[in-house]
Protein backbone atom coordinates (compact mmCIF):
# COMPACT_ATOMS: atom_id res chain seq x y z
CA UNK A 1 0.00 0.00 0.00
CA UNK A 2 3.04 1.95 0.67
CA UNK A 3 3.77 5.23 -2.28
CA UNK A 4 7.35 3.45 -2.65
CA UNK A 5 5.72 0.12 -3.30
CA UNK A 6 7.24 -1.64 -6.57
CA UNK A 7 5.51 -2.87 -8.56
CA UNK A 8 6.54 -6.83 -9.57
CA UNK A 9 5.61 -7.41 -13.13
CA UNK A 10 8.05 -10.05 -13.59
CA UNK A 11 5.81 -11.79 -10.68
CA UNK A 12 2.77 -10.64 -12.04
CA UNK A 13 2.86 -13.10 -15.45
CA UNK A 14 2.04 -15.96 -13.11
CA UNK A 15 -1.84 -13.77 -12.93
CA UNK A 16 -2.59 -15.31 -16.52
CA UNK A 17 -3.20 -18.81 -16.76
CA UNK A 18 -3.18 -19.03 -20.63
CA UNK A 19 0.41 -18.08 -20.74
CA UNK A 20 1.35 -21.25 -18.70
CA UNK A 21 -0.36 -23.27 -21.76
CA UNK A 22 1.01 -24.76 -24.77
CA UNK A 23 0.45 -24.19 -28.98
CA UNK A 24 1.32 -26.60 -31.24
CA UNK A 25 3.59 -28.30 -28.77
CA UNK A 26 5.59 -25.43 -27.43
CA UNK A 27 5.14 -23.09 -24.88
CA UNK A 28 2.64 -20.64 -25.55
CA UNK A 29 4.77 -17.04 -26.79
CA UNK A 30 2.01 -14.74 -27.28
CA UNK A 31 2.51 -11.58 -28.64
CA UNK A 32 -0.60 -10.75 -30.08
CA UNK A 33 -1.74 -8.26 -27.55
CA UNK A 34 -2.80 -5.48 -29.97
CA UNK A 35 -5.23 -7.82 -31.09
CA UNK A 36 -6.19 -8.90 -27.92
CA UNK A 37 -5.05 -9.26 -24.41
CA UNK A 38 -4.88 -12.17 -22.36
CA UNK A 39 -7.05 -11.91 -18.83
CA UNK A 40 -5.75 -12.38 -15.18
CA UNK A 41 -7.54 -14.84 -12.84
CA UNK A 42 -8.59 -11.92 -10.98
CA UNK A 43 -10.69 -11.13 -14.28
CA UNK A 44 -12.06 -14.36 -14.41
CA UNK A 45 -12.49 -15.37 -10.53
CA UNK A 46 -15.05 -11.80 -10.75
CA UNK A 47 -16.63 -13.52 -13.90
CA UNK A 48 -17.13 -16.75 -12.13
CA UNK A 49 -18.80 -15.28 -8.97
CA UNK A 50 -20.80 -12.91 -11.40
CA UNK A 51 -22.49 -16.13 -13.00
CA UNK A 52 -22.81 -17.98 -9.85
CA UNK A 53 -24.09 -15.67 -7.38
CA UNK A 54 -25.10 -12.75 -8.89
CA UNK A 55 -26.28 -13.00 -12.36
CA UNK A 56 -29.27 -11.21 -12.80
CA UNK A 57 -31.04 -7.94 -14.72
CA UNK A 58 -29.77 -4.17 -14.03
CA UNK A 59 -31.65 -1.27 -12.91
CA UNK A 60 -34.60 -2.74 -13.03
CA UNK A 61 -35.54 -5.76 -10.76
CA UNK A 62 -36.47 -5.05 -6.90
CA UNK A 63 -34.79 -8.21 -5.97
CA UNK A 64 -32.43 -9.10 -4.20
CA UNK A 65 -29.97 -10.74 -7.15
CA UNK A 66 -30.90 -7.70 -9.23
CA UNK A 67 -29.82 -5.57 -6.26
CA UNK A 68 -26.44 -7.22 -6.25
CA UNK A 69 -25.45 -6.95 -10.31
CA UNK A 70 -26.43 -3.25 -10.36
CA UNK A 71 -24.65 -2.48 -7.38
CA UNK A 72 -21.46 -3.89 -8.91
CA UNK A 73 -22.45 -2.89 -12.30
CA UNK A 74 -22.64 0.85 -11.61
CA UNK A 75 -19.52 0.03 -9.28
CA UNK A 76 -17.35 -1.05 -12.20
CA UNK A 77 -18.40 2.23 -14.11
CA UNK A 78 -17.15 4.69 -11.48
CA UNK A 79 -13.95 2.41 -11.50
CA UNK A 80 -13.63 3.14 -15.65
CA UNK A 81 -14.39 7.01 -14.44
CA UNK A 82 -11.62 6.74 -12.18
CA UNK A 83 -9.29 5.08 -15.11
CA UNK A 84 -10.23 7.89 -17.59
CA UNK A 85 -10.06 10.46 -15.02
CA UNK A 86 -13.73 11.94 -16.36
CA UNK A 87 -15.37 14.31 -14.14
CA UNK A 88 -18.50 12.34 -14.05
CA UNK A 89 -19.39 8.70 -14.22
CA UNK A 90 -22.32 9.78 -16.59
CA UNK A 91 -19.53 10.38 -19.40
CA UNK A 92 -18.64 7.20 -19.24
CA UNK A 93 -21.05 5.28 -21.88
CA UNK A 94 -20.64 1.50 -21.87
CA UNK A 95 -20.59 0.14 -25.62
CA UNK A 96 -19.75 -3.06 -27.27
CA UNK A 97 -16.34 -1.82 -28.62
CA UNK A 98 -14.15 0.71 -29.73
CA UNK A 99 -15.83 0.32 -32.96
CA UNK A 100 -19.31 0.96 -31.64
CA UNK A 101 -17.86 4.15 -29.35
CA UNK A 102 -16.77 5.64 -32.62
CA UNK A 103 -20.12 4.52 -34.75
CA UNK A 104 -21.98 6.24 -32.19
CA UNK A 105 -20.57 9.08 -32.15
CA UNK A 106 -20.30 9.42 -36.12
CA UNK A 107 -24.04 8.35 -36.10
CA UNK A 108 -24.99 10.99 -33.67
CA UNK A 109 -23.38 13.82 -35.61
CA UNK A 110 -25.28 13.37 -38.59
CA UNK A 111 -28.11 15.50 -36.74
CA UNK A 112 -31.92 15.23 -36.28
CA UNK A 113 -34.45 17.93 -37.24
CA UNK A 114 -35.74 17.32 -33.38
CA UNK A 115 -32.06 18.46 -32.19
CA UNK A 116 -31.39 22.25 -33.92
CA UNK A 117 -28.87 23.30 -31.21
CA UNK A 118 -27.11 19.95 -31.25
CA UNK A 119 -23.81 19.92 -33.08
CA UNK A 120 -23.42 18.29 -36.44
CA UNK A 121 -21.58 17.36 -39.42
CA UNK A 122 -23.75 18.67 -43.06
CA UNK A 123 -22.81 19.13 -46.26
CA UNK A 124 -19.62 20.53 -47.65
CA UNK A 125 -17.82 19.84 -44.00
CA UNK A 126 -14.54 18.23 -43.37
CA UNK A 127 -13.86 15.28 -41.07
CA UNK A 128 -9.45 15.19 -40.85
CA UNK A 129 -8.53 11.85 -39.95
CA UNK A 130 -4.84 10.93 -39.94
CA UNK A 131 -3.55 8.16 -42.65
CA UNK A 132 -2.53 5.54 -39.97
CA UNK A 133 -6.51 5.15 -38.60
CA UNK A 134 -7.59 1.22 -37.75
CA UNK A 135 -10.52 1.10 -40.48
CA UNK A 136 -12.98 1.35 -37.31
CA UNK A 137 -11.85 5.08 -37.34
CA UNK A 138 -12.14 5.64 -40.81
CA UNK A 139 -15.29 3.68 -42.33
CA UNK A 140 -17.78 5.26 -39.60
CA UNK A 141 -16.70 8.94 -41.09
CA UNK A 142 -17.03 7.75 -44.99
CA UNK A 143 -20.62 6.42 -44.04
CA UNK A 144 -21.38 9.74 -42.08
CA UNK A 145 -19.81 11.94 -45.05
CA UNK A 146 -22.10 9.77 -47.52
CA UNK A 147 -25.08 10.38 -45.45
CA UNK A 148 -24.93 14.20 -45.49
CA UNK A 149 -22.88 15.51 -48.34
CA UNK A 150 -19.20 15.76 -46.06
CA UNK A 151 -15.63 15.47 -47.20
CA UNK A 152 -13.31 12.93 -45.37
CA UNK A 153 -9.73 14.20 -45.38
CA UNK A 154 -6.19 12.01 -44.67
CA UNK A 155 -3.59 13.94 -42.49
CA UNK A 156 -0.54 12.88 -44.20
CA UNK A 157 2.69 11.17 -41.98
CA UNK A 158 6.07 11.11 -42.79
CA UNK A 159 8.08 8.00 -44.00
CA UNK A 160 8.50 7.20 -40.36
CA UNK A 161 5.40 6.32 -39.65
CA UNK A 162 4.25 10.25 -37.39
CA UNK A 163 1.78 12.89 -38.34
CA UNK A 164 2.60 15.49 -40.39
CA UNK A 165 2.01 18.56 -37.84
CA UNK A 166 2.36 21.38 -40.07
CA UNK A 167 -0.06 19.70 -43.15
CA UNK A 168 -2.58 19.33 -40.23
CA UNK A 169 -2.40 22.97 -39.25
CA UNK A 170 -2.98 24.10 -42.84
CA UNK A 171 -5.72 21.65 -43.60
CA UNK A 172 -7.27 23.11 -40.05
CA UNK A 173 -7.24 26.53 -41.85
CA UNK A 174 -10.14 25.69 -44.35
CA UNK A 175 -12.44 26.95 -42.28
CA UNK A 176 -14.84 23.89 -43.00
CA UNK A 177 -13.27 21.33 -40.11
CA UNK A 178 -16.02 19.80 -37.80
CA UNK A 179 -14.33 16.85 -36.32
CA UNK A 180 -10.50 15.50 -36.39
CA UNK A 181 -10.36 11.69 -35.37
CA UNK A 182 -7.07 10.62 -34.66
CA UNK A 183 -5.55 7.01 -32.91
CA UNK A 184 -3.76 7.77 -29.49
CA UNK A 185 -1.31 4.80 -30.19
CA UNK A 186 -1.25 2.93 -34.24
CA UNK A 187 -2.54 -0.66 -34.06
CA UNK A 188 0.36 -1.18 -36.72
CA UNK A 189 3.48 1.12 -36.28
CA UNK A 190 3.18 2.10 -32.27
CA UNK A 191 3.42 5.26 -32.78
CA UNK A 192 2.19 7.83 -30.13
CA UNK A 193 0.66 11.06 -31.94
CA UNK A 194 0.88 14.37 -30.14
CA UNK A 195 -3.22 13.93 -29.38
CA UNK A 196 -3.30 17.01 -26.90
CA UNK A 197 -1.57 19.54 -28.84
CA UNK A 198 -3.60 17.99 -32.01
CA UNK A 199 -6.89 18.40 -29.63
CA UNK A 200 -6.27 22.11 -28.58
CA UNK A 201 -5.46 23.11 -32.17
CA UNK A 202 -9.01 21.27 -33.52
CA UNK A 203 -10.68 23.85 -30.78
CA UNK A 204 -8.84 26.61 -31.98
CA UNK A 205 -11.14 26.06 -35.33
CA UNK A 206 -14.01 25.09 -33.83
CA UNK A 207 -13.54 21.55 -34.52
CA UNK A 208 -14.81 19.03 -32.38
CA UNK A 209 -12.29 15.72 -31.72
CA UNK A 210 -12.43 11.81 -31.05
CA UNK A 211 -9.32 10.08 -30.02
CA UNK A 212 -9.67 6.62 -30.70
CA UNK A 213 -7.87 4.88 -27.30
CA UNK A 214 -8.04 0.86 -28.31
CA UNK A 215 -4.18 0.94 -28.03
CA UNK A 216 -3.60 3.74 -25.32
CA UNK A 217 -5.89 2.16 -22.68
CA UNK A 218 -4.03 -0.93 -21.98
CA UNK A 219 -0.45 0.42 -21.86
CA UNK A 220 -0.61 4.31 -20.32
CA UNK A 221 -2.54 6.46 -17.86
CA UNK A 222 -4.94 8.42 -19.75
CA UNK A 223 -6.59 11.84 -18.40
CA UNK A 224 -9.33 12.88 -20.68
CA UNK A 225 -9.64 15.83 -18.64
CA UNK A 226 -6.02 16.65 -19.57
CA UNK A 227 -6.18 16.23 -23.04
CA UNK A 228 -9.42 17.47 -23.48
CA UNK A 229 -10.92 15.67 -26.22
CA UNK A 230 -14.52 15.75 -26.97
CA UNK A 231 -14.61 12.23 -26.79
CA UNK A 232 -12.35 9.05 -26.24
CA UNK A 233 -12.82 5.23 -27.02
CA UNK A 234 -11.66 2.31 -25.40
CA UNK A 235 -11.42 -1.44 -26.89
CA UNK A 236 -11.50 -3.19 -23.31
CA UNK A 237 -10.83 -6.77 -24.40
CA UNK A 238 -7.19 -5.31 -24.99
CA UNK A 239 -7.07 -4.11 -21.06
CA UNK A 240 -7.42 -7.22 -19.91
CA UNK A 241 -11.26 -7.17 -19.87
CA UNK A 242 -13.49 -9.42 -21.69
CA UNK A 243 -14.54 -8.97 -25.29
CA UNK A 244 -17.99 -7.23 -26.13
CA UNK A 245 -16.79 -4.15 -23.67
CA UNK A 246 -15.77 -1.19 -25.18
CA UNK A 247 -16.29 2.69 -23.27
CA UNK A 248 -17.34 5.68 -25.08
CA UNK A 249 -15.75 8.92 -23.03
CA UNK A 250 -17.89 11.93 -24.45
CA UNK A 251 -18.10 15.46 -22.26
CA UNK A 252 -21.52 15.61 -20.59
CA UNK A 253 -22.24 18.36 -22.21
CA UNK A 254 -21.72 17.47 -25.82
CA UNK A 255 -23.67 13.99 -25.11
CA UNK A 256 -26.36 15.57 -23.36
CA UNK A 257 -27.19 17.64 -26.35
CA UNK A 258 -26.46 15.16 -29.03
CA UNK A 259 -29.53 12.69 -30.52
CA UNK A 260 -30.25 9.63 -29.10
CA UNK A 261 -28.24 6.26 -30.82
CA UNK A 262 -30.23 3.43 -30.32
CA UNK A 263 -33.61 3.33 -29.08
CA UNK A 264 -35.47 0.73 -26.85
CA UNK A 265 -35.68 -0.25 -23.21
CA UNK A 266 -33.56 1.60 -20.46
CA UNK A 267 -32.20 4.61 -22.66
CA UNK A 268 -36.10 6.23 -22.49
CA UNK A 269 -37.69 8.61 -19.61
CA UNK A 270 -41.27 7.91 -20.67
CA UNK A 271 -42.72 6.23 -23.70
CA UNK A 272 -45.93 7.19 -25.64
CA UNK A 273 -46.52 7.21 -28.98
CA UNK A 274 -47.22 10.97 -28.76
CA UNK A 275 -44.15 11.82 -27.16
CA UNK A 276 -41.37 9.56 -26.25
CA UNK A 277 -38.46 11.45 -23.77
CA UNK A 278 -34.91 10.22 -23.27
CA UNK A 279 -33.48 9.33 -19.71
CA UNK A 280 -30.70 11.27 -18.45
CA UNK A 281 -26.75 9.96 -19.30
CA UNK A 282 -25.23 7.34 -19.67
CA UNK A 283 -28.47 5.52 -19.84
CA UNK A 284 -29.58 7.72 -22.80
CA UNK A 285 -27.05 5.71 -24.77
CA UNK A 286 -27.53 2.18 -23.92
CA UNK A 287 -30.87 1.09 -24.85
CA UNK A 288 -31.04 -2.86 -23.96
CA UNK A 289 -29.93 -4.81 -21.44
CA UNK A 290 -26.44 -3.84 -21.32
CA UNK A 291 -22.71 -6.00 -20.69
CA UNK A 292 -23.42 -5.85 -17.34
CA UNK A 293 -20.73 -9.80 -17.08
CA UNK A 294 -18.73 -7.76 -19.36
CA UNK A 295 -18.97 -4.23 -17.52
CA UNK A 296 -17.87 -6.10 -14.50
CA UNK A 297 -15.46 -8.01 -15.21
CA UNK A 298 -13.75 -5.02 -16.80
CA UNK A 299 -14.09 -3.11 -13.13
CA UNK A 300 -11.76 -6.35 -12.17
CA UNK A 301 -9.37 -5.92 -14.69
CA UNK A 302 -9.34 -2.10 -13.52
CA UNK A 303 -8.58 -3.00 -9.87
CA UNK A 304 -6.13 -5.74 -10.92
CA UNK A 305 -4.02 -2.97 -12.38
CA UNK A 306 -4.59 -0.89 -9.65
CA UNK A 307 -3.40 -3.59 -7.33
CA UNK A 308 -0.05 -3.81 -9.45
CA UNK A 309 0.19 -0.56 -8.20
CA UNK A 310 -0.12 -1.45 -4.64
CA UNK A 311 -3.98 -0.21 -3.79
CA UNK A 312 -6.90 -1.88 -2.99
CA UNK A 313 -10.91 -0.94 -3.61
CA UNK A 314 -11.23 0.35 -0.19
CA UNK A 315 -8.51 2.19 -1.17
CA UNK A 316 -9.57 5.80 -1.35
CA UNK A 317 -10.04 7.63 -5.71
CA UNK A 318 -7.19 9.10 -4.82
CA UNK A 319 -4.62 6.58 -4.02
CA UNK A 320 -6.41 3.93 -6.18
CA UNK A 321 -5.57 6.92 -9.13
CA UNK A 322 -1.87 7.28 -8.14
CA UNK A 323 -1.74 3.66 -7.68
CA UNK A 324 -2.56 3.34 -11.58
CA UNK A 325 -0.33 5.36 -12.26
CA UNK A 326 2.82 3.51 -10.99
CA UNK A 327 1.56 0.37 -12.12
CA UNK A 328 1.24 2.53 -16.49
CA UNK A 329 4.61 3.51 -15.10
CA UNK A 330 6.14 0.21 -14.72
CA UNK A 331 4.15 -1.10 -17.46
CA UNK A 332 5.03 1.13 -19.78
CA UNK A 333 9.15 0.81 -18.80
CA UNK A 334 8.60 -3.15 -19.06
CA UNK A 335 7.32 -2.77 -22.56
CA UNK A 336 9.25 -0.20 -23.56
CA UNK A 337 12.20 -2.28 -22.76
CA UNK A 338 10.85 -5.65 -24.51
CA UNK A 339 9.87 -3.79 -27.36
CA UNK A 340 13.01 -2.05 -27.60
CA UNK A 341 15.13 -5.47 -27.36
CA UNK A 342 13.05 -7.23 -30.08
CA UNK A 343 13.70 -4.28 -31.67
CA UNK A 344 17.58 -5.20 -31.59
CA UNK A 345 17.15 -8.66 -31.89
CA UNK A 346 15.53 -8.55 -35.12
CA UNK A 347 17.51 -5.90 -36.84
CA UNK A 348 20.23 -8.02 -36.60
CA UNK A 349 18.45 -10.82 -39.07
CA UNK A 350 19.53 -9.97 -42.79
CA UNK A 351 16.50 -8.40 -45.16
CA UNK A 352 14.76 -7.81 -41.95
CA UNK A 353 12.81 -4.10 -42.25
CA UNK A 354 10.84 -2.50 -39.15
CA UNK A 355 7.61 -0.04 -39.99
CA UNK A 356 7.09 2.59 -37.81
CA UNK A 357 10.72 3.92 -36.23
CA UNK A 358 9.09 7.21 -34.84
CA UNK A 359 10.96 7.65 -31.17
CA UNK A 360 8.93 6.73 -27.74
CA UNK A 361 6.53 4.56 -29.57
CA UNK A 362 4.30 1.62 -27.53
CA UNK A 363 5.77 -1.50 -27.61
CA UNK A 364 4.67 -2.88 -31.45
CA UNK A 365 7.08 -4.17 -33.97
CA UNK A 366 5.99 -4.13 -37.22
CA UNK A 367 8.16 -6.08 -39.82
CA UNK A 368 8.98 -7.67 -43.34
CA UNK A 369 11.33 -9.76 -44.71
CA UNK A 370 13.07 -9.09 -48.29
CA UNK A 371 12.41 -13.28 -48.32
CA UNK A 372 9.28 -14.12 -46.88
CA UNK A 373 5.79 -12.49 -46.91
CA UNK A 374 4.30 -12.03 -43.35
CA UNK A 375 1.60 -14.53 -43.69
CA UNK A 376 4.55 -17.36 -44.24
CA UNK A 377 5.95 -15.71 -40.84
CA UNK A 378 3.10 -16.03 -39.12
CA UNK A 379 2.45 -19.80 -39.86
CA UNK A 380 5.90 -20.46 -39.22
CA UNK A 381 6.19 -18.90 -35.99
CA UNK A 382 2.97 -20.31 -35.33
CA UNK A 383 4.43 -23.86 -35.58
CA UNK A 384 6.67 -22.62 -32.79
CA UNK A 385 4.07 -21.85 -30.40
CA UNK A 386 4.84 -18.06 -31.18
CA UNK A 387 1.77 -15.88 -31.86
CA UNK A 388 2.27 -12.82 -34.09
CA UNK A 389 -0.12 -11.13 -35.93
CA UNK A 390 0.33 -11.08 -39.78
CA UNK A 391 -1.89 -8.94 -42.72
CA UNK A 392 -2.48 -5.11 -43.36
CA UNK A 393 -3.75 -4.46 -39.37
CA UNK A 394 -7.28 -2.91 -40.58
CA UNK A 395 -4.83 0.09 -42.10
CA UNK A 396 -4.98 -0.63 -45.85
CA UNK A 397 -4.55 3.50 -46.24
CA UNK A 398 -1.39 3.50 -44.27
CA UNK A 399 0.01 -0.23 -46.27
CA UNK A 400 -0.47 1.81 -49.25
CA UNK A 401 1.37 4.78 -47.67
CA UNK A 402 4.03 3.06 -46.80
CA UNK A 403 4.09 0.66 -50.09
CA UNK A 404 3.93 -2.54 -48.08
CA UNK A 405 1.15 -5.05 -48.55
CA UNK A 406 1.09 -6.79 -45.17
CA UNK A 407 3.36 -6.74 -42.28
CA UNK A 408 4.43 -9.25 -39.41
CA UNK A 409 3.66 -7.54 -36.07
CA UNK A 410 4.92 -8.22 -32.55
CA UNK A 411 2.96 -6.48 -30.05
CA UNK A 412 3.90 -6.77 -26.10
CA UNK A 413 1.95 -6.78 -23.17
CA UNK A 414 3.90 -6.28 -19.45
CA UNK A 415 3.61 -10.32 -19.27
CA UNK A 416 6.20 -10.81 -21.70
CA UNK A 417 9.54 -11.73 -21.05
CA UNK A 418 12.47 -11.10 -22.26
CA UNK A 419 13.18 -15.14 -23.20
CA UNK A 420 10.12 -14.50 -25.71
CA UNK A 421 11.80 -11.95 -27.85
CA UNK A 422 14.98 -14.93 -28.10
CA UNK A 423 11.90 -17.19 -29.10
CA UNK A 424 10.39 -14.69 -31.48
CA UNK A 425 14.18 -13.40 -33.17
CA UNK A 426 14.91 -17.26 -33.46
CA UNK A 427 11.92 -18.39 -34.87
CA UNK A 428 12.46 -15.12 -37.85
CA UNK A 429 16.11 -16.54 -38.47
CA UNK A 430 14.23 -19.66 -39.28
CA UNK A 431 12.01 -18.25 -41.89
CA UNK A 432 14.95 -16.62 -43.30
CA UNK A 433 17.21 -19.89 -43.32
CA UNK A 434 13.85 -21.71 -45.13
CA UNK A 435 12.92 -19.06 -47.89
CA UNK A 436 16.61 -18.37 -48.49
CA UNK B 1 12.52 -26.93 -39.34
CA UNK B 2 9.75 -29.33 -38.13
CA UNK B 3 8.61 -32.11 -40.73
CA UNK B 4 5.30 -30.58 -40.70
CA UNK B 5 6.29 -27.33 -41.86
CA UNK B 6 8.78 -28.76 -44.31
CA UNK B 7 5.13 -30.53 -45.62
CA UNK B 8 3.99 -27.29 -46.64
CA UNK B 9 6.75 -25.73 -47.59
CA UNK B 10 7.99 -28.15 -49.94
CA UNK B 11 11.35 -27.15 -52.22
CA UNK B 12 9.19 -26.88 -55.13
CA UNK B 13 7.01 -24.31 -53.27
CA UNK B 14 9.80 -22.77 -52.67
CA UNK B 15 10.93 -22.55 -56.10
CA UNK B 16 7.40 -21.21 -57.73
CA UNK B 17 7.82 -18.49 -54.93
CA UNK B 18 11.31 -17.45 -55.52
CA UNK B 19 11.11 -17.98 -59.35
CA UNK B 20 7.34 -17.21 -60.23
CA UNK B 21 6.59 -18.80 -63.61
CA UNK B 22 4.59 -16.37 -65.99
CA UNK B 23 4.49 -13.55 -63.93
CA UNK B 24 3.14 -10.35 -65.36
CA UNK B 25 0.66 -8.65 -67.26
CA UNK B 26 -0.42 -10.25 -70.31
CA UNK B 27 -0.87 -7.42 -72.77
CA UNK B 28 -4.80 -7.82 -75.02
CA UNK B 29 -5.31 -10.57 -72.88
CA UNK B 30 -8.71 -11.83 -73.96
CA UNK B 31 -9.89 -12.95 -70.24
CA UNK B 32 -9.14 -11.47 -67.27
CA UNK B 33 -10.58 -11.36 -63.76
CA UNK B 34 -8.78 -9.75 -59.83
CA UNK B 35 -9.01 -11.67 -56.98
CA UNK B 36 -8.77 -10.21 -53.65
CA UNK B 37 -8.60 -11.60 -49.78
CA UNK B 38 -10.04 -8.70 -47.78
CA UNK B 39 -8.17 -11.06 -44.84
CA UNK B 40 -4.97 -10.46 -45.48
CA UNK B 41 -5.42 -7.69 -48.08
CA UNK B 42 -3.34 -10.02 -50.95
CA UNK B 43 -4.79 -9.39 -54.47
CA UNK B 44 -3.99 -11.67 -57.95
CA UNK B 45 -5.03 -10.44 -61.29
CA UNK B 46 -5.14 -13.51 -63.47
CA UNK B 47 -4.70 -13.11 -67.97
CA UNK B 48 -5.99 -15.33 -70.27
CA UNK B 49 -5.46 -15.51 -74.13
CA UNK B 50 -7.90 -17.90 -75.82
CA UNK B 51 -8.04 -19.77 -79.29
CA UNK B 52 -10.90 -21.72 -80.18
CA UNK B 53 -11.67 -22.78 -76.59
CA UNK B 54 -7.79 -23.69 -75.84
CA UNK B 55 -6.19 -21.25 -73.44
CA UNK B 56 -2.62 -20.29 -74.97
CA UNK B 57 -1.39 -18.07 -72.80
CA UNK B 58 -1.55 -17.41 -69.39
CA UNK B 59 -0.19 -15.30 -66.54
CA UNK B 60 -0.26 -13.67 -63.02
CA UNK B 61 0.47 -10.29 -61.46
CA UNK B 62 -0.23 -9.25 -57.60
CA UNK B 63 1.03 -9.70 -54.05
CA UNK B 64 0.95 -12.65 -52.08
CA UNK B 65 2.42 -15.39 -49.35
CA UNK B 66 4.86 -18.11 -50.71
CA UNK B 67 1.65 -20.23 -50.71
CA UNK B 68 -0.70 -17.91 -53.21
CA UNK B 69 2.64 -17.19 -55.37
CA UNK B 70 3.67 -20.54 -56.10
CA UNK B 71 -0.23 -21.43 -56.05
CA UNK B 72 -0.90 -18.95 -59.31
CA UNK B 73 2.63 -20.19 -60.74
CA UNK B 74 2.42 -23.66 -60.76
CA UNK B 75 -1.65 -23.03 -61.73
CA UNK B 76 -0.39 -21.31 -65.01
CA UNK B 77 1.74 -24.40 -66.02
CA UNK B 78 -1.32 -26.83 -65.54
CA UNK B 79 -4.12 -24.99 -67.24
CA UNK B 80 -1.28 -23.44 -70.38
CA UNK B 81 -2.52 -25.70 -73.19
CA UNK B 82 -6.09 -26.89 -72.22
CA UNK B 83 -9.42 -26.43 -73.19
CA UNK B 84 -11.68 -24.22 -71.11
CA UNK B 85 -13.36 -26.61 -70.17
CA UNK B 86 -10.22 -29.08 -68.84
CA UNK B 87 -9.02 -25.85 -66.78
CA UNK B 88 -12.52 -25.35 -65.24
CA UNK B 89 -11.86 -29.19 -64.21
CA UNK B 90 -8.41 -28.68 -63.21
CA UNK B 91 -9.99 -26.12 -61.13
CA UNK B 92 -12.58 -28.28 -59.63
CA UNK B 93 -9.91 -30.67 -58.40
CA UNK B 94 -7.45 -28.22 -56.96
CA UNK B 95 -10.75 -27.13 -55.19
CA UNK B 96 -11.53 -30.35 -53.71
CA UNK B 97 -7.62 -31.46 -52.48
CA UNK B 98 -7.86 -28.63 -50.85
CA UNK B 99 -10.74 -28.51 -49.08
CA UNK B 100 -11.65 -32.63 -48.52
CA UNK B 101 -11.23 -34.10 -45.12
CA UNK B 102 -10.35 -36.67 -43.58
CA UNK B 103 -7.37 -38.67 -45.62
CA UNK B 104 -5.65 -37.05 -48.07
CA UNK B 105 -7.10 -39.06 -51.47
CA UNK B 106 -4.33 -39.08 -54.57
CA UNK B 107 -4.82 -36.48 -57.22
CA UNK B 108 -2.49 -37.62 -59.87
CA UNK B 109 -4.11 -35.34 -62.52
CA UNK B 110 -3.21 -32.15 -60.84
CA UNK B 111 0.71 -33.37 -61.09
CA UNK B 112 3.43 -31.21 -59.41
CA UNK B 113 0.10 -29.12 -58.01
CA UNK B 114 -0.22 -31.90 -55.32
CA UNK B 115 2.17 -30.38 -53.30
CA UNK B 116 -0.10 -27.79 -52.12
CA UNK B 117 -2.21 -30.92 -50.32
CA UNK B 118 -0.79 -30.22 -47.33
CA UNK B 119 -2.53 -26.28 -47.28
CA UNK B 120 -5.20 -28.24 -45.49
CA UNK B 121 -3.17 -28.71 -42.36
CA UNK B 122 -3.29 -25.05 -41.89
CA UNK B 123 -6.85 -23.42 -42.27
CA UNK B 124 -6.49 -20.22 -42.50
CA UNK B 125 -4.15 -21.07 -45.55
CA UNK B 126 -6.43 -22.72 -47.90
CA UNK B 127 -7.32 -19.37 -49.25
CA UNK B 128 -3.94 -18.52 -49.65
CA UNK B 129 -4.00 -21.19 -51.99
CA UNK B 130 -7.27 -21.21 -53.51
CA UNK B 131 -7.49 -17.26 -54.48
CA UNK B 132 -5.10 -17.84 -57.53
CA UNK B 133 -7.68 -20.51 -58.79
CA UNK B 134 -11.34 -18.38 -58.22
CA UNK B 135 -9.58 -15.34 -59.87
CA UNK B 136 -8.97 -18.11 -62.70
CA UNK B 137 -12.18 -19.63 -62.47
CA UNK B 138 -13.65 -15.98 -62.33
CA UNK B 139 -11.96 -15.05 -65.20
CA UNK B 140 -13.07 -18.54 -67.17
CA UNK B 141 -16.37 -17.60 -66.81
CA UNK B 142 -16.55 -13.95 -67.72
CA UNK B 143 -14.21 -12.11 -65.69
CA UNK B 144 -14.82 -9.74 -62.90
CA UNK B 145 -13.37 -9.43 -59.68
CA UNK B 146 -13.52 -11.66 -56.80
CA UNK B 147 -13.00 -12.11 -53.17
CA UNK B 148 -12.33 -15.00 -50.87
CA UNK B 149 -14.30 -14.39 -47.64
Amino acid sequence: MSQTATVDLVRARADFPILATEANGHPLVYLDNAATSQKPQAVLDVLDHFWKTENANVHRGVHYLSQLATRDFDRARETVRLFLNASSSREVILTKGCTEGINLVAGCLAGSPAYPGAPKIGEGDEILLSTMEHHSNIVPWQILAQRVGATVRPIPITDEGEIDLEAYRSMLKSGRVKMVGIVHVSNSLGTVNPIKEMVALAHEVGALTLIDGAQAGPHRLIDVQDIDADFYTLSCHKIYAPTGVGILYGKRSLLDALPPYHGGGDMIHTVSFEKTTYAALPAKYEAGTPNIAGMIGLGAAIDYLISLGGASPLSTDAERRQALGRAFDAVGEREHLLMAAATDRLLEIPGLRITGTVPGKAGIVSFTLASAHPHDIGTILDQSGIAIRAGHHCCMPLMRRLGVSATARASFAFYNTFEEVDFLAQGVERVTELFS
Amino acid sequence: MNADLRELYQDIILDHNRHPRNRGRLDGSHRQAEGHNPLCGDNVTVYIQTENDRVTQVAFEGQGCAISTASASMMTLAVQGKTLSEAEKIFREFQSMVTETGDAQPHPDLGDLEVLAGVREYPVRIKCATLPWHTLHAALTGGGEVSTE
